[in-house]
């Protein structure tokens, strides 16, 4: 088979892979920012507990390699269910994906968001509330405005990571790109060239990922000196 | 006996302390500051005087005493409404502390709309008037970076203003300016005394303490050591403390 041909044949399925990628990282990343944006708000207040359980979380995914959270999610917690608690739960390689990219993306978002709170200054803070605003109000309409401007890149940044996450997630058999494109191997025996085109897609996804990301930052940043 | 223009005390201080750690940096400090009274508090670093200023609003937490605003709001009280009492306390800090991304119009805007919701036209009319009445009228579209240190503090004092104060704490308003704006920042502040707002200051500014001060007070090592009026204080200080102090000083 030349390679347009192999292109006309397995094209459509890895198009749709790369929609599958696209979909699974689209949930994560959303999933992620709630995750993300709750444990950093809970570094940052007065509250000792909430702290703690924030740092707890974040050591707790930040030391565990995504693979084997994938594992553990897919395969050891249907189980424990099972054994512990006799329920019958059933995953699907999605939703057991989705959860661990939203963990993960989650706990780097949260690390992301409590050093964009913490790196304004707190005479910022001290000077709404001694107007008499509220601590969440003054977070509202003072800190987080000016802490997300410092945010965005690093936010930037880990919505590729975790795009790029997604492949990880081969291993539990969901249908991304990484997964098709070793399927689509094993049919032709193509190494080279598929992984190229693997390779190339990502590119593309990333790349306009990026131009819509400073586009948003541009237009976040208007008007602002 | 200190000179004061009337006899209502609008800030009652008894027994206050404060320690950051084992750190003691108010060790009892007790002190009436009366209505429409200007109270200038000086002394060495580290003396607490800004710790002292931060619990009358409570920026810092009170670890034993109490202050009483108006005889009846008790700030050591942990239930005490502190975003309601602080509406009517302002605040001038050595920083300026002016919220970076707004401009100088809405960051006086800001706090009237949110915690008084009034409304924006009668908000934006009264900080236009304070704007006017400290000089920045040309500046009310400007962002905080675009000020000089001196415009920065007097939109502060501004912002602080808009939200009609009782009492206006000023912690160190002039020690981040560069020497050629600090007049203008004491021609502000001279202005309100005479109108007479009830002031707490803690500045090393000796000259205006001398001039617009109802009461100097002198703290060091976590107490009031010497107090009374500026030329007291300043010219014929009493405790050994104070006159080294202001021997180094003037």
């Amino acid at each position: 088979m030349s390679f347009s041909e192999i292109l006309t044949v397995f094209g459509p399925s890895l198009m749709a892979a790369m929609g599958q990628t696209c979909l699974l990282a689209f949930r994560g990343l959303f999933f992620g920012c709630i995750i993300g944006i709750v444990v950093g708000l809970m570094s940052v207040v007065k509250n000792k507990l909430s702290r703690g359980i924030a740092l707890v979380f974040v050591y707790a995914i930040r030391g565990v390699p995504m693979i084997v959270l994938a594992f553990f999610v897919f395969f050891g917690v249907p189980m424990a269910f099972k054994n512990f608690l006799h329920i019958n739960l059933v995953l699907s390689a999605l939703q057991a994906g989705t959860i661990c990219l939203a963990l993960n993306c989650g706990a780097y978002m949260a690390e992301i968001i409590r050093a964009g709170i913490q790196s304004v200054d707190k005479g910022q803070m001290e000077a709404a509330r001694s107007l008499g605003m509220s601590y969440w109000r003054s977070m509202y309409r003072v800190v987080m405005p000016q802490a997300i401007k410092t945010m965005i890149p690093s936010i930037v940044n880990q919505f590729i990571i975790t795009l790029k996450d997604t492949s990880i997630l081969s291993v539990i058999g969901f249908p991304e790109l990484v997964n098709t494109t070793k399927n689509v191997i094993a049919n032709t025996f193509r190494s080279f060239e598929l992984w190229a085109v693997c390779a190339v897609m990502y590119i593309i996804v990333i790349t306009l990922l990026s131009v819509l990301a400073n586009y948003l930052e541009r237009r976040l940043n208007r008007g602002r000196s | 006996m200190v000179d004061h223009k009337k006899d209502r005390v609008k800030i009652h201080v008894e027994h206050l302390k404060k320690h950051f750690g084992h750190l003691e940096v108010l060790k009892d400090i007790n002190l009436d500051i009366y209505e429409g009274e200007v109270v200038v508090i000086l002394g060495p670093s580290g003396s607490g005087k800004s710790t002292f200023l931060r619990c009358i609003n409570r920026l810092e937490e009170i670890n034993g005493g109490d202050i009483v605003i108006d005889g009846k709001i008790h700030m050591a009280d942990r239930k005490v409404d502190l975003n309601k009492v602080r509406e009517n306390i302002g605040m001038v800090f050595q920083h300026f502390n002016l919220f970076n991304n707004m401009n100088v119009l809405r960051n006086l805007m800001l706090a009237p709309v949110d915690v008084k919701k009034t409304d924006k036209a009668v908000a934006k009319e009264r900080a236009l008037k304070m704007l006017e009445r400290v000089g920045l009228l040309d500046k009310q579209d400007a962002f905080p970076s675009q000020l000089s240190g001196g415009q920065k503090q007097r939109v502060a004092i501004a912002r602080a203003l808009c939200m009609s104060p009782e009492i206006m704490l000023f912690d160190e308003p002039t020690s981040a300016l560069d020497p050629e704006m600090v007049g203008e920042v004491l021609q502000v502040m001279r202005q309100l005394a005479d109108e007479g707002m009830t002031m707490v200051v803690v500045s090393h500014e000796i000259g205006f303490a001398r001039e617009v001060a109802d009461r100097v007070i002198f703290m060091d090592g976590g107490y009031i050591v010497e107090q009374g009026t500026p030329d007291e204080v300043i010219l014929n200080p009493k405790n050994p403390r104070t006159i080294d102090f202001f021997n180094k000083v003037l």
